[in-house]
């Protein structure tokens, strides 16, 4: 399963899930009280396998990585739960025990590519670092490893965009630098927190295809956020909706995009722009912003702007419940018989009309 | 307001091109002889690889970064060579809303102080120092423009995701109301709830304010939501621009319709098509003839040695390409 040029620490075991999320909370302080950040939110991640973590901005989609990752630094947060790699706890395990593990293991690309790089090192001299901290090879070796896997990503003429300082990169360079340097190591996790948003659609599908291919090679499962929901349908196995800190909806990835059983993802998929077809004069956007942590309503979290709120959702957070094979969401309708309803084709402009296009 | 009647355009370059000196002798030519030009009330997208210059282009055009040749215009007047003095009284008129939502924000400073500063710094419309209470007023505006609440002015930028911090972003650029903003991917980072408030955000402002607006973006939805008019840049040049859907559904320009067939459908099972292929340049060491051969599927000896100009090739519609593809 892991690169043979290291060995692994520690082996798969078929009848356990490679990632384990049990009730993972995260409250961080703030005005003298704790703030529920993420609640309860629970999954698992197979061998092998690919989840499409979305939900709006601020939902808690950096935070739940960064809990896993045990990167988590801020005075005072509080983290519970658990989290288990090939059945091993994360939380609590001492930050020695997991920087072991970071990098080798399991990697993560940041959502803000500045955050991965010093400015005052070259890009290729941090990611030799990083493969040296892992494996026995010389400089020389390394090097040769980051400048294939930058020209692996699409970097155009790796060797002199090795030495090349953070700030003299684009955006979508920089990005695929930190890319490098979380695959450099062939880990068994990868936690790719939005990977190719700073990138265009050519090189993103060239990155989406090395993180599919990563399974394919190393067996290694990938846990990937993003709000590109084209990115999900495309690359994800399975799809969890993150709202306001909860799961409002988690399964199979072509359950979840025919028939969303959550208002919210519901109107997410709504919300999404047509590439072909009409243009809308403007978007449904879903009106009002989701409510601030340290305010949620006491219902569901999405009561104020759903169009399908009463009063049996605005007393307790709906429970998560089974709604086919894997499929769960965090909603009163389909128990109460009322479940929305399956999308079409019709709701797919994109889809219809873009197989007859170049 | 505005005078949306005048057929000057607000933002015009000639010839623009920029080069950075990198190491060993070497400069990379980030823009590579841009000439366009953005009348007023108009909405240009600009698309294209990452690293081909976009970002470079959108500092240029608001006199963010020296320029190495060429010419830039805003509201008729040249201000290529301009010193910082006499940019400043222009400054309000043309902001830029930065790729690096993150990186712009000074974490020492709350959200409120930080909406403030501009409106501090800058006189107001009648060339007086603002009011405490204008700018007080204003900033809550702001708060209101982007959908976040009041409450947050007391907050730090960590305190905020990706998304909200981006929000804040484009308030700040909003504050001094401008004529012209350059918005370098202010919705990569959202998510597609968000995504399309600021989508509609965009369109309303300019209904609302006459802004004319520069959008680089790298999903072509959003592109054509925003947009009238697409420029596509491949390795420093423009190789595509016109009216937004005649260029993302009638692709004249193999590395556009390369673009067009990449996007990744909100489908599930649909095929993902195979990346394209060929050799990546470098902007360092950029191929001779035709800057997309080592890449364009359909390649021929002329296009290795002679390069192909932007040139009209159906009304209101120009491709830089020797056989540009045929309307479908
Ligand atoms: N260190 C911190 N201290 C206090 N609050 C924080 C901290 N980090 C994040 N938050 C808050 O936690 C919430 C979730 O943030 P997070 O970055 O996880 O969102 P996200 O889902 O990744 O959003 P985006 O899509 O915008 O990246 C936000 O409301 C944010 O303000
Ligand atoms: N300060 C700098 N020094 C040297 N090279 C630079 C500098 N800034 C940018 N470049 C280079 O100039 C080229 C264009 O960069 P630019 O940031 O304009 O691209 P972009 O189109 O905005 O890309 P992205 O979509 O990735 O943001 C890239 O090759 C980049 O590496
Ligand atoms: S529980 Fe009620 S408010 Fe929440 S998503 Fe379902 S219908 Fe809407
Ligand atoms: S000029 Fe030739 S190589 Fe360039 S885009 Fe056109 S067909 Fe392709
Ligand atoms: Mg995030
Ligand atoms: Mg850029």
């Amino acid at each position: 399963m892991c690169s043979l040029t290291h060995g692994c620490v520690m082996p798969a075991d078929p009848t356990i899930p490679l990632l384990d999320v049990s009730d993972l909370c995260v409250s961080f302080p703030a005005g003298g009280r704790m703030v529920p950040i993420v609640e309860h939110v629970s999954f698992t991640l197979p061998e092998a396998g690919i989840l499409g973590l979305v939900g709006e901005s601020g939902s808690g989609k950096s935070v739940t990585a960064m809990a896993i990752m045990g990167l988590i630094d801020t005075p005072g947060v509080r983290v519970s739960g658990s989290v288990r790699f090939r059945g091993r706890e994360l939380v609590g395990l001492p930050p020695r025990q997991i920087r072991r593990l970071r990098g080798r293991d399991i990697a993560m690309i940041f959502q803000d590519p500045m955050t991965a790089f010093t400015p005052v090192y070259t890009i290729g001299w941090q990611i030799d670092e990083q493969i040296r901290a892992h494996e026995r090879i010389s400089r020389t070796q390394a090097r040769a490893r980051t400048v294939r896997i930058l020209g692996e990503m699409g970097v155009p003429d790796p060797e002199r965009m090795a030495r090349r300082y953070p700030h003299q990169l684009s955006g979508g360079l920089r990005q695929r630098a930190m890319i490098a340097m979380a695959l450099s190591c062939n880990p068994t996790l990868l936690i790719a927190d939005e990977p190719t948003t700073a990138l265009d659609v050519t090189v993103q599908a060239q990155i989406l295809d090395l993180i599919r291919s990563l399974r394919g090679t190393y067996g290694s499962s990938v846990l990937l956020i993003t709000h590109d929901m084209g990115v999900v349908a495309q690359t994800c196995d399975s799809t969890l909706v993150l709202y306001s800190g909860r799961v409002a909806e988690t399964g199979p990835s072509d359950r979840v995009f025919s028939h969303p059983g959550h208002p919210y993802t519901a109107a997410l998929l709504d919300s999404i722009p047509p590439l072909y077809g009409p243009r809308p004069d403007r978007l449904p956007a879903i009106a009002g912003a989701p409510p601030v942590p340290m305010a949620r309503p006491p219902g569901c979290a999405f009561g104020p702007r759903c169009a399908h709120v009463h009063a049996a959702c605005t007393t307790t957070p709906p429970a998560l419940l089974p709604l086919g094979p894997d499929h769960e969401a965090a909603c009163v309708l389909p128990a109460e018989g009322t479940p929305l309803p399956p999308r079409t084709a019709a709701d797919w402009p994109i889809d219809t009309i873009g197989d007859a296009c170049p | 307001m505005t005078d949306t009647q005048s057929p000057a355009p607000l933002m015009e370059v000639r010839n623009l091109s920029k080069s950075y000196r990198v190491g060993g002798g070497h400069r990379l030519v980030a823009v590579d002889g841009i000439s366009l030009s953005v009348m007023p009330g108009e909405m240009l997208g600009l698309v294209g690889e990452s690293g081909c210059g976009k970002s470079t282009l959108g500092r240029c055009m608001l006199r963010l970064t020296d320029i190495s040749a060429g010419q830039v215009m805003f509201e008729g007047r040249d201000i290529t060579t301009l010193p910082e003095r006499r940019l400043r009284p222009l400054r309000p008129r043309m902001q830029m809303v930065f790729q690096d939502s993150s990186a712009c924000l000074n974490p020492r400073r709350r959200i409120g102080d930080l909406l403030a500063e501009p409106l501090r710094v800058h006189p107001g419309p009648d060339q007086r120092r603002r009011q405490a209470a204008d700018i007080e007023r204003r900033v809550r505006d702001l708060m209101e423009l982007v959908s976040l609440p009041v409450a947050a002015l007391t907050r730090y930028p960590h305190e905020f995701s990706g998304g909200q911090r981006q929000r804040i972003n484009i308030a700040r650029a909003l504050a001094l109301s401008p004529r012209l903003v350059v918005a370098d991917e202010p919705v990569s980072a959202l998510d597609v709830s968000v995504q399309a408030q600021i989508v509609n955000l965009f369109s309303d402002l300019r209904t609302r304010l006459g802004l004319t607006y520069v959008f680089v973006a790298h999903d072509l939805a959003v592109v054509r939501q925003v947009s009238t008019r697409v420029a596509v840049m491949y390795l420093g040049a423009i190789v595509e621009m016109g009216a937004t859907d005649d260029v993302l559904h009638q692709p004249a320009h193999p590395y556009t319709a390369a673009l067009t067939t990449a996007v990744p459908r909100p489908v599930v099972g649909a095929t993902p098509p195979p990346p394209l292929g060929g050799d990546i340049p470098s902007p360092v060491n950029r191929p001779a003839g035709c800057r997309f051969h080592t890449r364009c599927p359909y390649v021929q000896d002329r296009c290795r040695m002679e390069a192909p100009v932007l040139r009209p090739i159906r009304p209101g519609h120009e491709a830089a390409c020797h056989f540009p593809l045929p309307p479908s």
